[in-house]
Formats: structure tokens, C-alpha cells, sequence
């Protein structure tokens, strides 16, 4: 990747293949930063339980919104009901959906930042 | 239209937006800046440009426009536009934030370090994105044509040139604010005029069949056909004809026509009586935003919605101008708040344009006939208020509309010049990414004075199936999949989006006219989703020992929060005590 050396500053498009550390770093996290055994464990648990939050979440959209273009179809009046689901309807459970989710993946985060640094 | 106050509204628009632009260039010195606004966007802000880039001349004209013509199935677009960013939040936002990809070739790169890979991402992200920008610059030059019976080309070129020196001269610093601007700017323009057009409505006695099927006229009606259709009658009708129906000329006279097509040629004037019920036109391909692949919907109605609900809900997180933003929040954290925000703010402004499209119903029926269904937001101040009162109120929808226009076509060059100077164009650097600006906005310029009716909803369709079935896969497997490999990322992306691509090319080109392949080449998020992802698996899984070797460690930077990987982001961690007490 060239780039002018007189440039002073240059963009960053790939990321950093070592993360910085700023001046007040502590040493705990180092089974993460190590790629030990332990590290990878930490990880994959927090990869499983944010894959398993996502999943639950996207399991309630879908069956929230699956059925519906059935259901307009299978009612015979149905246009009124359909004007005001997807009108209005849908969209406080989506924003509701998505705070929940928001929180439980933030609390998934700390608990492991907990663990880690409480070890 | 009176277009006394809409073209100083437009203009107001136009200069307000330069403005803006100019204000951020005076804060954006070095070449970071240009590109991330140096991270220091705050997720309210942030939400805002992300929205105001986000809602498109498809949300702001558009929708009102297909719910006017097609009925409420079409309220399943802005739904879909919503719902996407749910899923974007639930798979995609904070581990790509963390990635530290600026757009999706570098996302693809980070994970995969391949640079077949990359380029083939940065194909297909200036293809969605040209795909997305072309319906901006016709809406641009339907919405002046309406106004002030300019060329159509006209609108286009304005856009074209107000967004390029944006784009250029402030970067994104100043796209940030001129986004978060318009947000509210389209949010007041179609939320004010709401108001008095339903306090109309109220005192008009509240008439409520508006969500009755069919639409019928509910006074007499002059209705002059500005391009020849076919008129789709379920049942006999009796209009007063001026001009040639079925091949026969008619001077002022009653006629009847019985059930079935009639040919319609262009000039005639129609007068429909009140109660009479408002007739289909079928018109194929004409170029209005509200023109869709009509004759698949008709075949398949079920099989459609549910096409166009996985193209919407799987494809916004591979647009490319949606990814870019991603990367101005200053960590993960914030960026999953972000999307919160965003899920509001546009939910809050879709909540207006089906009011459009249902008011359009009760009082400007024949613009399902005269193929200007999409001015349906811009005329319904007119028809309803009148005077100076609805002159006001559509000087004010014009402004928002070509807000809208200005708004996404400002973010897709930002990221369609992204990915040019750093993939196509030999080096870096401010001069260089101005060079990308031109060309970006270039190309589907010249397509959109070319091509010209190119059906609009059509194009932002494909725009979403192709993503779909291209970058979704890629990210949700990039990102919770540890045996992805190069060439499964590379096939998947290839088999996937290339098929969707072509099927729609292959509908919009006129092959198979009906039946089942037609429904099925016509919708096909369906299966090219599916097929992209069993694709990217099934080479990926054949390929074992192409895995990154790097794998681990990048999807722990992925995933882990900022706290644990170094400096940047202790403040993450207190942000995130405060607020969760």
C-alpha cells in the first residue's frame, strides 16, 4: 500500500493487526490478548451467549412477522387490519425488541469484563 | 402545481445543504478527518445522519405513491426498511464497528485477509451502489418535472452537482451534519403538512373508505391520460370519453365498457362519475417510482411478499452507505445504541407516508391512471387545503423530497468513492478520493439521462435482493463462523449475489413473461439468499485448510469489548456503568 511519506497523517483502512495499549493498561486480560487456551475459552463463551441472544430475538421477529402476509390473505377483510399492523403496529416491538437486545448483549459484555478482572 | 414557493423551497434546500457542507469543511483539515469524522460522532448524531441518509426519495415519494396504486400490501416496504436495521443490530453492528472496517471490501479483508476477496466486495459495493444512486437522480427529475415542467434530466444533473462538491470538498465531517440536518428537515416536511391535511380530512366529515378495496372516486373526476395503459376493469363502467378507447375515437360521449382490457391511448381525457370505482392500469414498465414488478405480484402475491420481506429485512446491512456509518461511532458499544436510535427515527417517519398514500386514496384516486402516482405527497396539499395555505405546505414537501434526494445520494457517493479510491484509483489522499467523487456520481449520471425510464422502485429492489444474497451472507458468517475461508466467501458472494443479479436483469430485460419462473426470477431473495449462504458454507467446508490463519484472534477483536483489547476505549466501560444504572 503506498503512501506519501510527507503526508502527516494517512488513513487506517485495515484494522490494526495488534491492538494499542494505552499508558494505564493493566496485565489481567492477558489470556486474551495471549490466544491461550483460556483466552480462546473466554471468547467462544461470549460468542455463543451473543449468538444465542441474537438467535432468541430474531426467533420472536420472525414469529412476530412470518405469519402475517398469511394472515391478511386467509381473512376476508382483511385490508383494515393490515393498514393498522403495518401502519403502525409493528413498530414499537421492533424498537422494544431491539433496547432488549441492546441490553442483554451489553450485560453479556460486562459479565465478561467482570470475570476477566475480578479473577 | 404552483410552483410560486416550491422552487425557492427547493433552491432554500439546495443552498442550506451547501451551507452546511461548507461549515464542515472548515473543521476538516486532515485525511481521517475526511474520511471518519475522527470517530467523535456521538450515537444521537450519528442516528441522525444515519436516518437522514437512509430515508431515500423511495421513502419519501415513493412509498405513498405504491400504497396509493397497489393498496396496503406496499406497506411492507417501509416495514422491511425498519426491520432491517433490527437484524443489523442483532448480527452485524458492534462486531463490524469493532472490526474497524471502513467499508465492506475492508471488512471482507480483515477477515479474510484475501485480496480476491476484497476486490470482489468492492464490485459488488459500487454496483449496489450505482444500482441505488440512479433512482435518486430520476426522482430528483420527476419531482422538478412535476414542480416546474422541466426536462427530466434537469433535477438529475442538479443533485449530480450539489452532491459531488459536497461530497468533495467537506468529506464526511460535513456529511454528518448535513445528514443529521435533513433528517429533520424530511421528518418536519412530511410531518407538518400531515397535520393540516388531517385536520382537512376531520373537516371533511373524516370519510373512512380510504382502506376500502377497490378505491372509488368520491366526486367527479377529469382524468386525462398523459400515457397510453390498459385499463384492467373487474366490472363494467361508464365513463364520458374524449379521445381513442379500443382503436375507437370518441368526442364527449358516454361509453361503456364491459369487464376486461381496454386500450387506452394517450391524450384521452376520462370523466368518472362519484362512487365510481377507481379501474387498474397496467402499464408495464414506465418509469415511476410506483411501477413495480406488478404482473409477478399479480401471479404470486404471497410468494412476492415474502420476497420482498427477506430482500428488506437481510439487505439493509450490506448497503453500502448504511456499513460507512458504522465506523464514525467511536466504539461498539455506541454503535449498537446508534442503531436503537436509528429504529426510532425512522420508525417514527415511516409512520407518515402510509397517511399519504391512504389520503391519496380518498382524494387524488386518478393518479393511479395518469402513471404520477409518486407526486401523490407532492399534490395532496394542493388538492386539499388549496390557496396560499397549500401552496406554503407544498413548498414545504418539495424541499423535503429534494432533501431526500440530495440526503441518500450524498451517502452512496461517499461510500461508492470510498471503495474507487482505495481499490481502483493508483493512490491516496484527498485529491484522489475527489477524483473517486466525480466518478462515483459520473456513471449513474450519465445511465440516468440515458437509460431514463428505468423503473425505480425496480432498481432499489434489486439494490436490496442483490445485497441480501451477497454482503449478508458474508457478514453473518464473517462474523459468527469460524471455518469461513477465502474461496467460500468469494463463491458464496459470487453464486449468491451474481444469481439475484441476474435474474432481475433477466425480468427487467422482458424474458419469461409469465408463470412460475417469472414470480421466481422476479422475487428472487428467496432462493438467492438461501443459495448464497448454503454456497458460502458448502465451499468453505470443502476448502478446510484455507482457513485465515488469523481467525481466532480477529473474531476475538470481533467480539470482545473495547476493554479488553487495549486503550481506546476505556471510556466504553464507564459510558456503559452510567447508563446502566
Amino acid at each position: 500500500m503506498p503512501h506519501d511519506p510527507t503526508e502527516r497523517r494517512v488513513v487506517v483502512t485495515g484494522p490494526p493487526r495488534r491492538a494499542r495499549r494505552g499508558p494505564g493498561f493493566h496485565r489481567p486480560r492477558t489470556e486474551i490478548d495471549e490466544q491461550t487456551t483460556l483466552g480462546h475459552t473466554y471468547v467462544r463463551s461470549l460468542m455463543r451467549s451473543q449468538l444465542r441472544a441474537a438467535l432468541a430475538v430474531f426467533a420472536v421477529l420472525v414469529l412476530l412477522v412470518a405469519p402475517l402476509p398469511l394472515v391478511f390473505a386467509a381473512m376476508p377483510d382483511g385490508a383494515g387490519l393490515e393498514w393498522a399492523v403495518l401502519g403502525f403496529g409493528v413498530y414499537p416491538p421492533l424498537v422494544l425488541l431491539a433496547r432488549r437486545h441492546v441490553r442483554r448483549a451489553e450485560r453479556n459484555e460486562q459479565d465478561l469484563v467482570r470475570l476477566v478482572e475480578d479473577r | 402545481m404552483n410552483d410560486t414557493y416550491a422552487v425557492p423551497a427547493v433552491a432554500l434546500v439546495v443552498v442550506a445543504t451547501v451551507f452546511v457542507g461548507a461549515f464542515g469543511l472548515r473543521i476538516s483539515r486532515t485525511t481521517s478527518d475526511f474520511y471518519v469524522a475522527s470517530r467523535t460522532v456521538g450515537p444521537r448524531l450519528n442516528a441522525a445522519a444515519i436516518s437522514g441518509e437512509y430515508l431515500s426519495a423511495a421513502s419519501f415519494l415513493g412509498i405513498a405513491g405504491l400504497v396509493l396504486v397497489q393498496g396496503p400490501d406496499m406497506l411492507w416496504y417501509p416495514v422491511g426498511y425498519t426491520a432491517g436495521y433490527l437484524v443489523l443490530l442483532l448480527f452485524v453492528a458492534a462486531p463490524l464497528r469493532r472490526s474497524g472496517a471502513y467499508t465492506l471490501p475492508d471488512f471482507a479483508e480483515a477477515r479474510l485477509a484475501s485480496k480476491t476477496v476484497r476486490r470482489l466486495a468492492g464490485a459488488f459495493v459500487v454496483g449496489v451502489g450505482w444500482l441505488y444512486l440512479l433512482p435518486q437522480l430520476q426522482g430528483a427529475g420527476l419531482t422538478l418535472n412535476v414542480l416546474t415542467d422541466a426536462p427530466e434530466w434537469v433535477g438529475g444533473v442538479i443533485v449530480a452537482v450539489v452532491v459531488s462538491a459536497t461530497v468533495a470538498a467537506g468529506g464526511m465531517r460535513s456529511i454528518t451534519f448535513v445528514q443529521a440536518f435533513q433528517y429533520w428537515l424530511k421528518l418536519t416536511a412530511l410531518l407538518v403538512p400531515a397535520l393540516f391535511l388531517v385536520l382537512a380530512w376531520q373537516g371533511d366529515g373524516a370519510p373512512r373508505h380510504a382502506f376500502d378495496e377497490p378505491a372509488r372516486f368520491r366526486e367527479q373526476r377529469v382524468v386525462r391520460v398523459d400515457e397510453s395503459l390498459d385499463l384492467k376493469l373487474a366490472s363494467p363502467l361508464t365513463v364520458t370519453a374524449s379521445g381513442t378507447i379500443d382503436g375507437r375515437r370518441y368526442e364527449d360521449r358516454r361509453v361503456d365498457l364491459p369487464t376486461g382490457t381496454h386500450r387506452v391511448e394517450q391524450g384521452t381525457r376520462l370523466t368518472f362519475t362519484k362512487g365510481d370505482t377507481v379501474p387498474v392500469a397496467d402499464r408495464g414498465s414506465n418509469g415511476g417510482m410506483s411501477t413495480s414488478l406488478a404482473a409477478g405480484r399479480e401471479e404470486r402475491p404471497l410468494y412476492a411478499t415474502y420476497g420482498l420481506i427477506l430482500a428488506t429485512f437481510l439487505g439493509t446491512m450490506g448497503l453500502p452507505h448504511v456499513v460507512v456509518r458504522f465506523y464514525t461511532s467511536p466504539h461498539g458499544v455506541a454503535a449498537r445504541r446508534t442503531t436503537v436510535v436509528v429504529l426510532g427515527l425512522i420508525g417514527a417517519f415511516y409512520l407518515l407516508p402510509p397517511l399519504y398514500g391512504a389520503l391519496g386514496r380518498l382524494y387524488a384516486p386518478e393518479l393511479t391512471l395518469t402513471g404520477d402516482a409518486d407526486a401523490a405527497v407532492l399534490l395532496l396539499p394542493d388538492r386539499m387545503i388549496g390557496g396560499l395555505g397549500g401552496d406554503l405546505l407544498g413548498a414545504l414537501v418539495a424541499g423535503g423530497a429534494f432533501a431526500a434526494f440530495l440526503s441518500t445520494a450524498s451517502g452512496l457517493t461517499m461510500a461508492v468513492a470510498g471503495v474507487l479510491t482505495q481499490d481502483v484509483l493508483p493512490s491516496r489522499g484527498v485529491r484522489h478520493f475527489r477524483l473517486g467523487t466525480v466518478l462515483a456520481m459520473a456513471v449513474p449520471l450519465a445511465a440516468s439521462v440515458l437509460v431514463g425510464g428505468l423503473p425505480v422502485a425496480d432498481a432499489v429492489g434489486l439494490a436490496f435482493a442483490v445485497s441480501a444474497s451477497s454482503f449478508c451472507p458474508l457478514l453473518v458468517l464473517g462474523i459468527w463462523w469460524r471455518r469461513l475461508t477465502p474461496p467460500g466467501a468469494a463463491a458464496g458472494m459470487l453464486v449468491g449475489g451474481g444469481s439475484a443479479l441476474l435474474a432481475v436483469a433477466a425480468t427487467m430485460a422482458g424474458f419469461p413473461g409469465t408463470g412460475a419462473l417469472h414470480a421466481l426470477l422476479a422475487w428472487p431473495a428467496l432462493w438467492s439468499v438461501p443459495l448464497g449462504f448454503l454456497t458460502m458454507v458448502l465451499v468453505s467446508l470443502a476448502t478446510p485448510g484455507k482457513v485465515p490463519a488469523e481467525t481466532a484472534s480477529i473474531l476475538a477483536r470481533f467480539h470482545l469489548p473495547e476493554e479488553l483489547v487495549g486503550g481506546q476505549s476505556r471510556a466504553a466501560s464507564k459510558e456503559i456503568e452510567l447508563w446502566r444504572r
